[in-house]
């Protein structure tokens, strides 16, 4: 007689999936689906998040046509990650910490990063990273989940100071596959330390599709290895997403330790403007399908029918937008060139021998 | 004053600055409970407590982005990577994140981080623990890297690395936690960074070395001085960035120089050091710049280390013939 299976493995693989739901608030049509993720906000607030998210959309739009003239440089595309990005930061004060990544500029800038900085960054200038120290947040993260374990020690440090502040860190699906990224949530959980980990899912590391990064059904679920939540929301969703953070906040800052947050969502364009060319790897069949989920759509359609929001609403902040981009970018102009004299002195705040033997030889050189 | 060995004065160093100052965090694999693998943090997480002295999951890149985020949020964090060939692990957030950010920020921040690790061959570790890698950290630019040769350095210099507000890898050489004791005096005194000692005065030669190097230095010193040849044993303690200027006062006293190292002679700090005695003083030169290194190799078996290190022997052998060119 055949011996009994004690184990069945695709029933434990079922059982994990189960736990890992999207929170999904707003349908496509921006009709309510699950009243209990409607957030407490304010009209005031509703329509403050919605301009946020239309103003994001616009910086993307110019961003892309001020690097192809030349006028910006390294730009990596944020069009449909609105409610990803800005409907989680908005469930953040200024005092809690903001570590992004490098498609995280817009959630910089509302944190308080002036946009003429965020121009400079882009262009490669370092007055772009020149912080002011109310500013809680680091420069964008280009290796990827370097942020991750900085973020776990300023939530231990924020932990250690008694604060009811958390950091928040942002990475992509991509990025979930580091080493780095699962050191984070592990040391942030061991500690129950105060911070929020998030990953947008936007689909694609690159070229390489959500599918193939992980056999994981969800990227919420890698939580469970390190002991701390983990939830997948619709990205696409404000509501949704904001809820979420809101609550991730809240439990993160009353010293129960870190939440990690998938937001499931897509870019539209390219990874950056930096040579990519996603037409080689999305079909336009799968960029249409995306489109209908656009957050925007379904955040307008519900201000709209409960009269928070009109077409000319969004013109006026659009053109505001315009103008804050053109003024900004005036602003960047403005700022004078990079000195190499500059640079060594940064280096370190107690100057060595041949750091001040080099800034001698660069005073001579940029002096003439 | 008592005797002590280098790793009480380390002991020694990191309970002093824990006491003064509350936001110095001691942290790492190990280091809480168990006092460290070679007890460098024996018996401080008893007297100051779990909140300033604390263990770590085992990850070396997640501990040293803890430090990071620690010093971000205002403390001074001593993070221990158990041995540095596991260094590996976070090379990004060394050298990568740690090292460049005042720099990347244009110096609006500071990371006051020292990394603390015991290096060094001679004591038969297993593979990958004891790699002489501090050129490979001295190649960047941002951080400073430490080596005491004994024991009252070794807390003058970490009470210095620890105040300072850049960053610093401060590397313990594992045959001199335990050889020999000198007199350390108690409570706080400073070593400075970037400044080399004169282990020894001398005129006909001058040896640049640094870490257990300068024990061999020293021995091979003695020897020569047998048949009146003078080494001055210069001891860099900060082996990146270098404090040239005594280098090159030395070498122009006495016209003849080695560079003396531990590590593979490909690269690294002797490299480094006698590029800029040629770029500085060449013409004080009366013999070429000698050098005593490791063969280019990876770092040894246990049982050939006897072999493959370099020894007071080999130092003494290139002295004597730079000295007779």
């Amino acid at each position: 007689m055949a011996k009994k299976k004690t184990i069945d493995f695709q029933a434990l693989l079922n059982d994990v999936d189960a736990l890992f739901p999207t929170y999904q608030a707003l349908d496509q049509d921006g009709n309510v689906v699950d009243e209990s993720l409607v957030p407490d906000l304010s009209d005031h607030e509703l329509v403050e998040l919605m301009s946020q998210m239309v103003w994001s959309r616009v910086l993307d739009q110019r961003s892309t046509a001020l690097n192809r003239q030349g006028r910006l440089g390294f730009f990596a595309p944020t069009a449909g990650q609105e409610a990803s990005q800005l409907a989680s930061h908005f469930a953040f004060e200024k005092e809690d910490v903001l570590l992004p990544a490098y498609r995280d500029v817009p959630q910089l800038v509302k944190h308080g990063l002036p946009l003429y900085q965020a121009f400079l960054w882009s262009r490669g200038h370092v007055v772009g990273n020149e912080y002011d120290d109310d500013l809680q947040a680091l420069p964008p993260q280009i290796i990827i989940g370097a942020q991750y374990v900085q973020a776990a020690g300023v939530a231990l440090g924020l932990k250690k100071r008694g604060k009811n502040n958390v950091v928040f860190t942002y990475t992509g699906d991509g990025g979930s596959s580091q080493g780095d990224f699962y050191e984070a949530i592990n040391f942030a959980g061991s500690y129950k330390a105060n911070g929020v980990f998030y990953v947008q899912n936007n689909g694609f590391a690159i070229s390489m599709p959500r599918e193939h990064q992980t056999a994981a059904t969800t990227i919420a679920q890698k939580a469970v290895a390190a002991g701390i939540p983990g939830i997948q929301v619709d990205g696409m969703d404000p509501f949704a997403v904001y809820t979420v953070s809101k609550l991730a906040r809240e439990w993160a800052a009353n010293g129960n330790g870190p939440v990690l947050i998938e937001t499931v969502t897509y870019r539209y364009g390219a990874h950056t403007l930096s040579g990519d060319d996603p037409t080689r790897y999305r079909s336009k069949e799968l960029d249409d399908e995306w489109q209908k989920k656009d957050p925007l759509i379904r955040f307008r359609n519900y201000l709209e029918n409960k009269g928070l929001w009109s077409e000319e609403k969004e013109e006026e902040i659009m053109e505001n937008a315009r103008q804050e981009i053109k003024d900004a970018i005036a602003e960047a102009d403005k700022v004078p060139k990079q000195k190499v004299t500059d640079f060594l002195k940064n280096m370190f705040k107690e100057q060595p021998q041949n750091i001040q033997e080099q800034i001698k030889f660069y005073e001579a050189k940029e002096s003439k | 004053m008592a005797q002590k060995t280098m790793i009480q004065a380390i002991t020694d160093a990191l309970a002093v600055e824990l006491e003064k100052d509350k936001d110095v965090l001691v942290f790492g694999e190990d280091v809480g409970l168990n006092g460290g693998v070679f007890r460098a943090t024996a018996d401080l997480q008893d007297k100051f407590g779990e909140e300033q002295v604390f263990d770590t999951p085992l990850a070396e890149s997640g501990i040293m982005g803890l430090s990071f985020g620690l010093a971000l949020e205002g403390y001074r964090a001593v993070p221990e990577i158990q041995f540095f060939g596991f260094v590996f692990e976070a090379m990004d957030e060394i050298v990568g994140q740690i090292a460049r950010t005042r720099y990347r920020m244009g110096g609006t921040r500071n990371l006051p981080i020292t990394l603390r690790a015991p290096f060094g061959g001679g004591v038969h570790t297993p593979e990958l623990h004891s790699d002489n890698l501090e050129g490979m950290i001295a190649q960047a630019p941002g951080i400073r890297v430490v080596i005491p040769s004994n024991p009252y350095d070794a807390k003058g210099l970490l009470i210095s690395s620890i105040r300072s507000n850049d960053p610093v890898v401060y590397l313990e050489h594992m045959k001199l936690y335990r050889s020999f004791r000198e007199e350390v005096p108690d409570g706080e005194y400073e070593v400075p960074l970037d400044k080399a000692g004169i282990a020894r005065e001398g005129n006909d030669i001058t040896i640049v070395t640094y870490g257990a190097m300068v024990r061999e230095s020293l021995k091979a010193a003695e020897n020569l001085e047998k048949d009146n040849i003078s080494a001055e044993i210069i001891d860099l303690r900060t082996v990146s960035p270098v404090d040239m200027e005594t280098i090159i006062a030395s070498v122009e006293k006495t016209n003849r120089v080695i560079v003396v190292q531990e590590a593979q002679k490909q690269a690294g700090v002797a490299a480094k050091i006698s590029s800029d005695i040629a770029e500085k003083a060449i013409l004080s030169l009366e013999a070429p710049i000698g050098r005593v290194s490791a063969p280019d190799t990876v770092f040894p078996f246990g049982q050939a280390e006897g072999i493959w290190l370099p020894n007071a022997t080999d130092v003494e052998e290139k002295a004597r013939e730079i000295v007779n060119f």
